[in-house]
């Protein structure tokens, strides 16, 4: 936390700082995201491969897009990087680390991350993804992060259930609301603090986690070592990373991150008419349902005849029941083929070996889930770039 | 080039002892090169907006006739509303001009 003056001086040093190491911006080339202004460097960071850089103070990493068709889970190395505060904890030491529990429960704890990697482990197969996923697609378009398909990824993660800590500590009558507060923090005293919060029942329903382990590694720094919140189905901005310190409350939380950022409409498809503001809204919970087609690429040339389309589709924890491709713009579809289940929080492949003619072919991929939710095959909208989630159109040539 | 080393060693040391021991990770950046472009009241914006972000956060919000001065005017006025940013009221309008000039 500083003081004007300080926060100047710090504004002027931050080069020098950054300077006197040995590592470089390491601009390698740069990418062009399919919409107006959207040409981002590809970055080099530690723990990381090439990613497309969005910001560089808080770093924000997008994942290639071509990640998503090596596998349904998406390496340690090529994971989204999203932080809102520029005061990050780049040096943590995981023997000191400690998680505070506190608040409306009946014995405070405090726990070292060897106490918690003590407790029974459980693993969940999950995906993450950044509520402004998607955002530059919006049109009109909107404010924050100009994100492409990349915010998004499928990890093991391996931790302990939220709810055995929380028995631990022993929740009291009352509580409504559990917060989560993290070690990175705002650059000024002025800048409200990153702090979530998720209902009682929520944090105690067995599989919001808090996991040290990320595909059968530590967590990447920029990911949240050591510890970070799992949420599954619900977008990233609940998932707390670097997290240390939990309270139960006995009433809704307000802090600026829940009661004023992060919140969609209130209206059945929590949309609004396009360039509209909603007159109410409520905190974004969770994702909508996607799907991809990750072997192809827009404006992609192939040969005639028979070729196989393949991707992902996932949803906010209904599971994926169906996945349909058409070649033709969306008036008739095909079943494509399920991959292998790894969960209902998790990316499913699919897969379809198809015969295309020759000449142009708009390419549609669109998934059910098991509540039969469906994509819409034309983008809902609200003000923030929430939640997108239109059928996707990959245009390619046969020649 | 020390950091980097304890990194490597950090993680070199993670997969020999697995989950057991963890050492501690001493993570660096790489050198941050966004700047803002060259204008009319640069040196307004960079002492204002560079204490708490780089310039890129600017650089790669969409352009069009939407995005002009009632949207820098929005922006500066939100940094300074919800995230209290302490810009001294006569440098408002410099930092609106200068982002509605040069994004």
């Amino acid at each position: 936390m500083l003081d004007r003056r300080e926060l100047m001086m710090r504004a002027g040093t931050a080069v020098l700082v950054t300077g006197l190491g040995s590592a470089r911006a390491l601009a390698l080339d740069s990418v062009t995201l399919p919409f107006d202004n959207g040409e981002r460097p590809l970055v080099r960071y530690p723990q990381k491969r090439p990613m497309i850089g969005l910001t560089q103070r808080p770093p924000q990493l997008e994942t290639p897009f071509a990640i998503f068709n090596d596998g349904a889970i998406t390496p340690n190395n090529a994971f989204f990087v999203r932080y809102h505060l520029a005061d990050v904890p780049y040096n943590v030491d995981p023997d000191k680390f400690t998680l505070e529990v506190k608040g409306k429960v009946d014995r405070p704890l405090k726990l070292s991350l060897k106490d918690i990697k003590k407790l029974k482990a459980v693993e969940l197969v999950a995906v993450n993804q950044c509520s402004g996923n998607s955002r530059g697609f919006f049109n009109p378009r909107v404010a924050g992060g100009q994100l492409g398909n990349g915010a998004m990824g499928n990890a093991r993660w391996r931790g302990v259930p939220l709810k055995a800590v929380l028995d631990m500590a022993g929740v009291q009558q009352g509580a409504r609301q559990v917060t989560f507060n993290g070690m990175d923090g705002p650059v000024s005293d002025k800048t409200p603090d990153f702090v979530k919060a998720l209902d009682i029942d929520h944090a105690r329903d067995g599989e919001v986690m808090l996991a040290y382990g990320m595909n059968g590694d530590d967590l990447p720094l920029l990911n949240g070592f050591p510890l970070r919140l799992v949420v599954p189905g619900y977008y990233g901005t609940y998932w707390v990373k670097h997290l240390n310190e939990i309270a139960v409350i006995d009433n809704v939380f307000d802090g600026f991150w829940m009661k004023s950022a992060y919140r969609i409409p209130d209206t059945p498809n929590n949309s609004v008419e396009p360039g509209t503001a909603p007159k109410a809204t409520i905190p974004i919970n969770r994702f909508t349902v996607r799907s991809f087609i990750t072997n192809v690429t827009d404006g992609a040339k192939l040969k005639p005849g028979n070729t196989t389309l393949k991707g992902i589709a996932f949803d906010g924890g209904k599971g994926i029941k169906e996945v349909a491709v058409s070649i033709d713009g969306g008036k008739t579809w095909m079943p494509a083929r399920l991959g292998r289940d790894l969960g209902k929080y998790s990316f499913r492949e699919w897969k379809l070996r198809l015969k295309l003619a020759a000449g142009a072919h708009e390419l549609k991929v669109r998934a059910t889930n098991n509540a039969g939710d469906v994509q819409p095959m034309t983008p809902l909208w609200n003000p923030a770039g929430y939640l997108r989630n239109v059928v996707e159109t990959v245009r390619v040539t046969a020649a | 080039m020390r950091h980097r080393i304890l990194l490597a060693l950090a993680s070199v040391i993670g997969f020999g002892l697995a989950a057991a021991q963890a050492a501690p990770v001493s993570y660096t950046l790489p050198e941050e090169t966004a700047a803002f472009k060259p204008g009319a009241n640069l040196e307004v914006v960079q002492n204002n907006c560079t204490a708490c972000h780089s310039a890129d956060y600017v650089k790669t919000q969409p352009h069009g006739e939407k995005f002009k001065k009632d949207f820098w005017t929005a922006e500066v006025t939100k940094m300074i509303k919800v995230y209290g940013a302490p810009i001294e009221d006569a440098d408002v309008g410099k930092i609106v001009d200068y982002l509605t000039a040069n994004y």
